[in-house]
This record gives C-alpha cells, structure tokens and sequence, in this order.
C-alpha cells in the first residue's frame, strides 16, 4: 500500500489531477459535469437556483456526497446533525471556502470514511497524494460500504489518470467490481472496455458485452450482435457457443422467413394441417431441430432447415437426435417414420432395431404422443429386461407381448393368471387357449 | 398483529417497536396530509413492521404503487416515494414528477416531494436524479433502515434477496455492513453479545466490523444485560448442499411448492373454495390464489410447521378429535354457567376449526404432490448424491428431466448438487452437463453456468481428493434410520440428511469445534471466537438449569427446514442452548438459484 518515490513521481506527471479547477476541454466534459455536480449535490441543494454554468467553478473541496446524517437507531450513538431539513441549510456550509477547507482537513481516511458513512460533512479533496488516496480507497473498501466506496471511486476516476487508477485495482478486488458496477450504471463502455483490458480479464469483458444482447429485440439487430460479439476474445468452450448461438438465430430467421411465407401461400399441406403456433426465432437448438424434424423432414442434408444438416451443424448427439425426432414424427403419427428411425441394415442386408435409449423410454415417448397398441407392443418386444417388458406390457395392455413372453419363458401357470384377466371370448383369451392346450409344449409348471 | 413475536425467548416485539418509532417519526417529519407511492417490492418487508392503521394516524391518506407515467391524482400536501436504490426505479420517479418542471418556479407549489430510500439512500441514485434534473424537486431525503425484520417470534430476516448473489458473485459486500449494523441495532436493544463466533470471509468481515463498530460507540454503552449470550456468524458457501436438498417439513414443502414471501404464501384457490360461501355451490370458482399468511401467530401452523411432511397427516387427525370433542363438549353443558363458558370459547373453537381445515387442504395439495413419481425420483436421486452414491457418473435422470425439458432450474439444482457431493465434477461430465443444457434451453444460458461456476455451486474437479465423504462421516450429515413421526436427530428434517451448517451449530455448543477442526479446515473460509467486554455489572449469572442463548446468524440465506431443525435443538430436553434464527433472506433451492441466473432486464 505505501509506495515509493516512482509512483509519486507518476501520480505528480500522469494525474489528471488539477487542484481545483476542471479541463473543460475535455472530450468528456458533459460527464464531469454530472459527476462533479453529484458529488457537490449538498451545495446544488442550497443553491438550487444555480444556471448550469455555475457548476464550473465550483471547486471540489469541502463538498460532502451525503447530504444528511442518518436518523434512527443510531441516532443515540452517533451525535447527529439534527433534524435533515435542518441540515440541508446547516450554517456552516455557506462558509467561505477557505474556512470550510480548514474546518475538514485534518480528517484522516478513518475519520472521513466514518463521517461519509454517517453522512455527515467530509471532504475528498484533501486527499492529493496517490498513497492518501489510496488508503483512502483502502479504508472505504474495509468498511464493506459499496455506497461510500463508489464516492471515493468517482472521487479518483476524476483526480487519477486511468492508467495509475487500473493499475492501482488490480490489487483491489472489491474496489475493481464496484468501479465496473459503477461504469457499468453510468454507461462508460468504452472505459469498461480498456479497464477489462488493462486487467486482462478479457473472457470476463467479452461474457459481460455478449450479455447485452438479451436486451436487443429485434432479430436482425440481435444477429448482428452477436456476430460482432464473435470477435470477442472468449475462453474457448464459451466462444463455441457463442459462435452456435450466432448461426442458430441467423438460420431461424432464414426458416422463419421462408416459412412465414409458404404458410401465408398455402403451397404445403403441413403448415394447412399443422399451423404453426409461434415463431422459431430465439429458441433453444432443440426446439429448433423438433420444429425442423416437424416441417422440414426428409429434406435434402443441403438445406438449412433439414434435420440432418441442424444436427451435424450444432453436433447434436445421437441421443438427443433421436429423442427429439422421435417427439416430432410420433406427434405427427408417422409411425413408418418412427420405424426408420430405430433400423439399421447389417452388410447382408438383415435388419435390426437399434437405439442409443433403453427402449423402455422409447416406448413412454410413443404412448404420450398416442400410439396405438399395435405400433407400442413392436417396442415393448423390443425391451430386453423381462421383468420390464412385462410390466411395461400391462401397464400399456400389449396382450399379444405378455402372452408370447409367457409362452417363451413356458410359465403356464402365469399364462392361466393371466387368462382371466382378459375378456373371456376376446381374440386374447382364444390365443392363451390355444397355447395351453398345444401338447407340443413343455411347461415349466 | 405482533404478539406471537413477544412469546418466544427473546422478545423480538421490542425490535418491531423501534422500526416503528422511526417510521412514525420520519411520516411527522412530513408535516400534513400525505400519499406513498411505493415501490412494490417494500410492501411486503414492511407489512411485517406496521399495517396501513399506523400509516393513517400519521396522515397517509392515499398509497399509490410506484409506475411510469403521471403520477395519479391526490390532493395531499406531501408525496413520499418509499423506494429501494436502485437507478431504474429513479427513472421512474423522475418521469412521475418531471412535469412539474414544466411550470414556472414562482408557482404556488402545491405538493412537497420527498424520498424515502430503504434500505439506505445510495450516491449512485442521487446522480441519477439529478442527472434527470429532478433531485431539486425533493424537499426531503432519507433513509429507513430496515435491517432486521422480526420475521417470528424466533427468526429474523433482512429480507434481501440478492444478498448471496452480491456477496459471493459480484464482490459486493454491502449487505455485510447492513448486517454489521443491524447487529448493533440488535445489541443497542438487548445489549451486548459477549461471545462471537463465526466460520467464512463473510462472517469473518462482519464480526470485525461489529468489533471497530464498537470501538467507535464505546462512550455510548448500553447498560442492558445482555439477552443473548453469543452470536455465531456462518457464511452460506460453507454449505452449499443444504439448500439444494427438497426441504421435506411441512413449512419447507409449502415453500418449495408454492413459495413463502414476507410471510404469506399464494396457494391454489380451488381447494379453498366450499367454506367461503356453502350457499353458491360451485357457482363461480374462485380465480385468484389464495393469500395465507404464515407464522406462530396461528397456533396449530406453530405445532405442525416444522414436522415432517410423513408426520403431518397423523397429527392434522389427532388435532381434528380434539376440535371434535370440544365441541361435543356443548352436549354436556347443562347449567347456564356452563353454557355460557362454552359460548365464550367459541371464537377460539371456531378459529381452530378454520385453521384446521385450512391446513388439512394444504396438506393435501402438498401430498399431492410428495406422493407423485417425479416427486419420489427427483428425491431418489437427492438422496443417493448426498450418500455418495454414483455422484462420478453422467446421471440418467438428471439426462431425461433435460431431454424432458423439465424446468431449468431443477435440472441446475440437481447438476450443483453431483458437483457439491464430488467436490467438483470431471471436466468431460461437466462439459457434458453444460452441453445439453445450452442446447435444450438456449445459449444465453451459459452466463447462468459462468455465475453458477464463479460462485462454487458448479465446478470442474481439481486434483485435490474429494473431501465430502470425509466431512459427511465426520458431522454425521446422513442418518440410515431418521425417525420421521418422532425424531430424536436433526436428520428427519430432510428425511436422512442433516443439514451441515446446523451440525455445525449444535456441534459448536457441544462438544466444541475443537473436536471437528480438521473439517472446519475442508470448509472454505476462517474460523474463529471473539469475546466482547461487557461494562461491569452486567455479567449474567446463570441459574443452574438455565439454558444458554444463541444468535445464529445465515449470511446468505438460510432455508425453512434448517429453522425448523434448530427449534429442534432449541426444543430439546437437554439441549442446553435456545436458538434465534437471523438470515439475509429465507431462501429454497428454486429462489436461490434464481437470484443467481442473469435474465434480460425489462424492456
């Protein structure tokens, strides 16, 4: 904290610092003015008929940030200004300033702290010294008041030069966020941006500048956005899914647009029989790929809406393909299209049902969209636990997979059980019959 | 309205009292007629401090909510905005008074403005004001320093619900000075707290500016004898799990299901609807939820709220018979003497019936619940992460809850869960977790996973060993056979797993931490004791038998089930230590999470 000769040096060459009076040439000046005229806001009170050129000459000094002492439980140990309206027209800020200046400064950072915190009269400006701000700023920031800790950081975001001001944060954690907070609220992006900079906390300042884009509406104008944000200088895994995020909302508004339009024309019979009941745009990936596997299924992998070409796009996993196509074609009850999905071709040409899911998932995902016993009981076959199977079996009433299951595990007596739960007569109760009188059979009980 | 906060130990009505004193005292700063216009978030924190009665007798005549636009007319002589600093709820007061720029200065002013800042008057908002030429306009600016808000006879809240959020993620300690100074509000009224002990940075910082607090006022010592004889600060990130578990007592369920603010809670109106009016039967359902406040204010919602959820149907039943038999009581009243004081009993009895029934509905809204599948194997899969169970693996449930597109926030709850019980998950895991996500729920999601990871809940494994199986045998977090009907062990609060930060507690006023100092260590942040001078002659000289009280303080939010299991400890025969519960915000996994997920601003 206490520095040498050097930074000293920097502070008296570098420190935009003038005692008293203010550049009013500065690129910035609009905003000095502002901070200046916050931080002097107990004078602005008293004077409060003051043009807006007066402002300049008012001086730092002596201008305290808070205008009123707290009243309530800490009345009885703090020995309060009195009455706030009171205080606003206290006598002794309409001293000179000369007067003033000496009434304040022998406050040390402790004292002054402690008065800025109890809202009583303080004064910055007496801090000059780089090291006297700075154990100024130290001692705000020990005091875990974020209020008067952001007062002594506008304090020095005036009398430092930013180079010394960022230097000096790196090593001050707490003061650092709040001084980002605080550009942050008064807008300074380009000042966050440097400050970031400075700090190398450059995947901090890209996350921070790609957060903006929730508060842009407009599609176009988000896209843009966030293809500015690529340039960002991200950690890697997030870069991806920014640079996904990016290509995502563009091929939506390309879908949306061209989709918007084949259903305004009525050309294709899915949009007649299934309109469409909200945009695409800013949906999550998957959604994207349902909508895709809905209206654009069987398309060539070139297009953009095709589902082949979203899934190898944004990597997709083959879990997640399939789960999410399988909700689309089953809610379409495209059951060849279900089917498809799970067969796969040996090289001699037999074909078998594969998934990357327990098919007893499979089998939940069909019966919630409604699949008929017929399409069901293929997948429940399919379940390779046989405790499952049956269970699944009766709870979805696959007559046919219980009673076949039965007959290959050659367990009449759950075959007979089960004989009279059906409807006597029913083509299941005809089947179980059967079975148990087939003489072929060797039953295991 | 405040008497069940008098009952407990500690008479917290006392607390109540001085919020009120100033709050009157600032309104008759106010000289005349008034109207509020109050920032909607307030009026809830506040209603637990003064109803609209207090404010009339203080010349409120009208309360308005805080919106843009005019402002609505009133002819009162003062408006008073009752705001919290926040610079977008600036804009909005400078667009309701602007207008009065529009009229020369020389005009007969017929309104005085003034603001009421609560928690306290920020610097930031002042500029704003000004920067939208309006500060001049205020006659008047203030603060309210509402701190502590006795919450119950027990427990206090400051009722901030970004506490955690600012505390561990953004750097911003304010709300440690709030609780600093609230603590001193709370020792100017029940004297000073001889010992301190604490666990965390956070409780660490607090404690020092309560000790420099001290040093500064020490002129103005207060001669009260000390109500409470130590105060133990704990750091929410020491315990991290707790609040990601399902509460699963009655009051805890309430809140995971439907959510407790300020002490009320918005149920579903259907149930509720026969014993309004039996006359209209089914004629119009009610649409509104409806509002229930909850506290020990209710006697029957005081002996049930902490039990377990599996221990409520038998004593809802048990509470029915002695409502039933008291009313059978009037078949016996033969004299006129006895008739008469069963008439006077009635009020009560039929309060009691009311609430019963009340209570019976929520139950069975709540078991509704409880007793769903998604309910049991979410729970399922709760209790095998906090057993260590298969926490190194992809979970498959957590996977088909995202290709179900269940609520995002459950999914974040039971993923912050695997990586607190591993100390941290496998980086291809995590990837794994963090890949589906995005995908399912959005890209802008991953501020949400940053935030979660800067805060610890989310973490990839570093090559240090996983220390939770070490400190779960430790502290004993895990109970094979909690005793839901009966407990005798803190466990049954989340049916097995007993809430580390209370283990902490009760291990703290007996044994001593001395004999857990290697788990201390695996917790983040220091540990240590403080004691307090008292001015002498106020030492307090124990009675023997008398029990010991305890302040504990939850920095960061505590949960309605980690209440429930300290008036547990408090309740125990030979417990030896009672227990008043003061938190930044009561909080549940759901609300938790939430403060830390980043969403777009309104436009």
């Amino acid at each position: 904290m206490i520095r040498g000769k050097p930074d000293e040096d920097d502070y008296w060459n570098s420190s935009k610092f003038k005692a008293f009076t203010f550049d009013d040439e500065d690129d910035d000046f609009t905003r000095l003015k502002e901070s200046k005229r916050a931080v002097n806001s107990i004078r602005s009170l008293v004077e409060e008929e003051d043009e807006e050129d007066d402002v300049e000459k008012v001086s730092w000094s002596g201008e305290p940030v808070g205008r009123k002492a707290k009243t309530g439980s800490f009345q009885s140990f703090s020995e309060s200004f009195g009455d706030p309206s009171i205080r606003n027209y206290a006598p002794e800020l309409r001293k000179p300033k000369s007067e003033y200046k000496d009434y304040v400064s022998d406050w040390t950072p402790e004292e002054t702290v402690k008065r800025m915190q109890q809202g009583k009269v303080y004064s910055l400006e007496k801090f000059r010294s780089l090291q006297d701000k700075l154990l100024l700023l130290d001692e705000a920031v020990n005091a875990h008041d974020g209020n008067v800790i952001t007062a002594v950081l506008i304090y020095l975001k005036k009398s430092l030069s930013k180079e010394i001001l960022f230097r000096e944060l790196i090593t001050r954690e707490i003061a650092l966020r709040h001084y980002i907070h605080y550009l942050k609220e008064i807008g300074e992006q380009k000042l966050l941006v440097e400050l970031f900079k400075s700090m190398d906390r450059t995947e901090d300042m890209a996350l921070m500048q790609y957060r903006d884009h929730l508060n842009v509406r407009d599609e176009n104008k988000k896209r843009d956005f966030l293809k500015n944000c690529l340039s960002f200088p991200f950690s890697p895994d997030d870069a991806t899914h920014v640079q996904d995020h990016y290509t995502l909302l563009e091929r939506q508004i390309i879908i949306e647009a061209n989709d918007k339009q084949v259903e305004s024309s009525g050309q294709a019979d899915i949009f007649k029989k299934y309109p469409r009941k909200a945009s695409i745009l800013n949906m999550p990936i998957i959604t994207t790929l349902y909508y895709s596997c809905f209206y654009h299924y069987g398309e060539s992998d070139g297009t953009f809406s095709s589902p082949a070409n979203i899934r190898k796009t944004f990597r997709i996993s083959d879990k997640q393909f399939l789960l999410t196509c399988l909700g689309a074609r089953a809610k379409l009850k495209a059951w060849f299209d279900v089917d498809a999905l799970f067969t796969t071709k040996n090289w001699l040409g037999y074909t078998k049902k594969r998934s990357p899911i327990g098919f007893h998932r499979i089998v939940d995902i069909l019966q919630k969209n409604n699949a008929p016993v017929q399409v069901l009981q293929d997948y429940v076959n399919l379940v390779e636990d046989v405790e499952q199977k049956i269970s699944l079996a009766q709870k979805y009433k696959c007559h046919d997979v219980i009673i076949n299951t039965y007959r290959d595990l050659k367990d009449r007596q759950q075959l007979i059980v089960y004989r009279g739960k059906v409807e006597r007569g029913s083509s299941e109760y005809r089947k179980i019959e059967e079975i148990l009188s087939n003489s072929q059979l060797r039953w295991k009980n | 309205m405040s008497a069940h906060l008098s009952y407990g130990r500690v008479n917290l009505n006392i607390l109540r009292e001085a919020a009120r004193k100033e709050l009157r005292e600032f309104l008759d700063k106010c000289a005349g007629s008034k109207a509020i216009v109050w920032d909607e978030y307030l009026t809830g924190p506040f209603g637990l401090i003064a109803q609209y009665s207090l404010l009339k007798e203080h010349e409120v005549e009208k309360m308005f909510t805080l919106k843009g636009g005019r402002l609505p007319a009133a002819d009162v002589k003062n408006i008073i905005f009752f705001v919290r600093p926040r610079l977008e709820l600036m804009d909005i007061i400078a667009e309701n008074i602007s207008e009065k720029n529009g009229r020369p200065p020389q005009m007969l002013s017929p309104r005085d403005f003034h603001i009421l800042f609560v928690p306290r008057r920020s610097m930031l908002c002042e500029q704003r004001l000004k920067e939208q030429g309006v500060l001049g306009s205020f006659i008047n600016i203030d603060e309210y320093i509402l701190d502590l808000i006795p919450y119950d006879g027990d427990l206090l809240s400051m009722e901030s619900e970004g506490a955690f959020r600012e505390c561990y993620l953004e750097s911003d300690q304010t709300s440690l000075y709030h609780t600093a100074k609230g603590l001193m509000t709370l020792q100017a009224l029940y004297g000073t707290i001889p010992q301190i002990f604490g666990k965390g940075e956070c409780a660490r910082h607090v404690a020092n500016m309560m000790l420099r607090m001290k040093r500064e006022f020490a002129g103005s010592q207060t001669q009260i004898l000390p109500v409470f004889d130590s105060l133990l600060l704990l750091d929410r990130n020491i315990d991290l799990l707790t609040p990601l578990a399902t509460q699963l007592t009655y009051e805890g369920l309430i809140d995971e299901v439907y959510g407790i603010t300020n002490g009320y809670a918005k149920l579903p109106p259907e149930k509720f609807a026969a014993q309004k009016k039996q006359g209209e039967v089914g004629k119009d359902l009610p649409t509104e939820p409806k509002k229930m406040q909850l506290n020990s204010a209710e006697e029957l919602y005081a002996e049930i709220r902490d039990k377990n959820f599996n221990a409520i149907g038998a004593a809802l039943s048990k509470k029915a018979k002695i409502i039933s038999a008291a009313f059978e009581e009037r078949h016996n009243a033969k004299t006129v003497g006895e008739i008469k004081q069963f008439v006077s009993q009635l009020p009560h009895m039929q309060a009691a019936r009311s609430s019963l029934a009340n209570h019976t509905s929520i139950a069975e809204l709540i078991k509704d619940i409880t007793t769903s599948e998604a309910f049991f194997d979410n729970l399922t899969v709760e209790q095998e992460f906090m057993t260590g169970v298969d926490t190194d693996k992809v979970n498959t449930y957590i996977e088909d809850c995202i290709a179900q597109k269940d609520p995002l926030i459950k999914i974040l709850r039971l993923v912050c869960m695997q990586s607190v019980c591993n100390n941290g998950l496998k980086q291809k895991i995590l990837d794994y977790y963090k890949r589906e996500i995005l995908q399912t729920y959005g890209y802008e999601h991953m501020l949400t996973l940053n935030n979660l990871e800067k805060t610890g809940l989310l973490k990839p494994q570093t090559s240090t060993r996983n220390n939770y199986p070490t400190i779960r045998k430790t502290l004993k977090l895990w109970m094979e056979d909690a005793n839901e009907q009966n407990p005798n062990d803190i466990s049954y609060v989340y049916s097995g797993y007993a809430p580390l930060s209370i283990r902490l507690t009760q291990v703290l006023a007996r044994p001593g931490w001395r004999s857990i100092e290697e788990v201390l260590k695996m917790l983040p942040g220091p540990h240590f004791e403080e004691r307090q001078q008292l001015p002498a002659g106020l030492h307090k000289k124990r009675q023997q038998g008398e029990n010991r009280t305890t302040l504990v303080f939850f920095l960061g939010g505590v949960t309605y089930a980690e209440v429930a299991a300290l008036r547990f400890l408090s309740q125990m025969e030979d417990g030896g230590t009672e227990y008043i519960i003061a938190t930044t915000k009561l909080i549940n996994g759901t609300s938790w999470i939430k403060s830390l997920m980043d969403r777009p601003e309104a436009p």
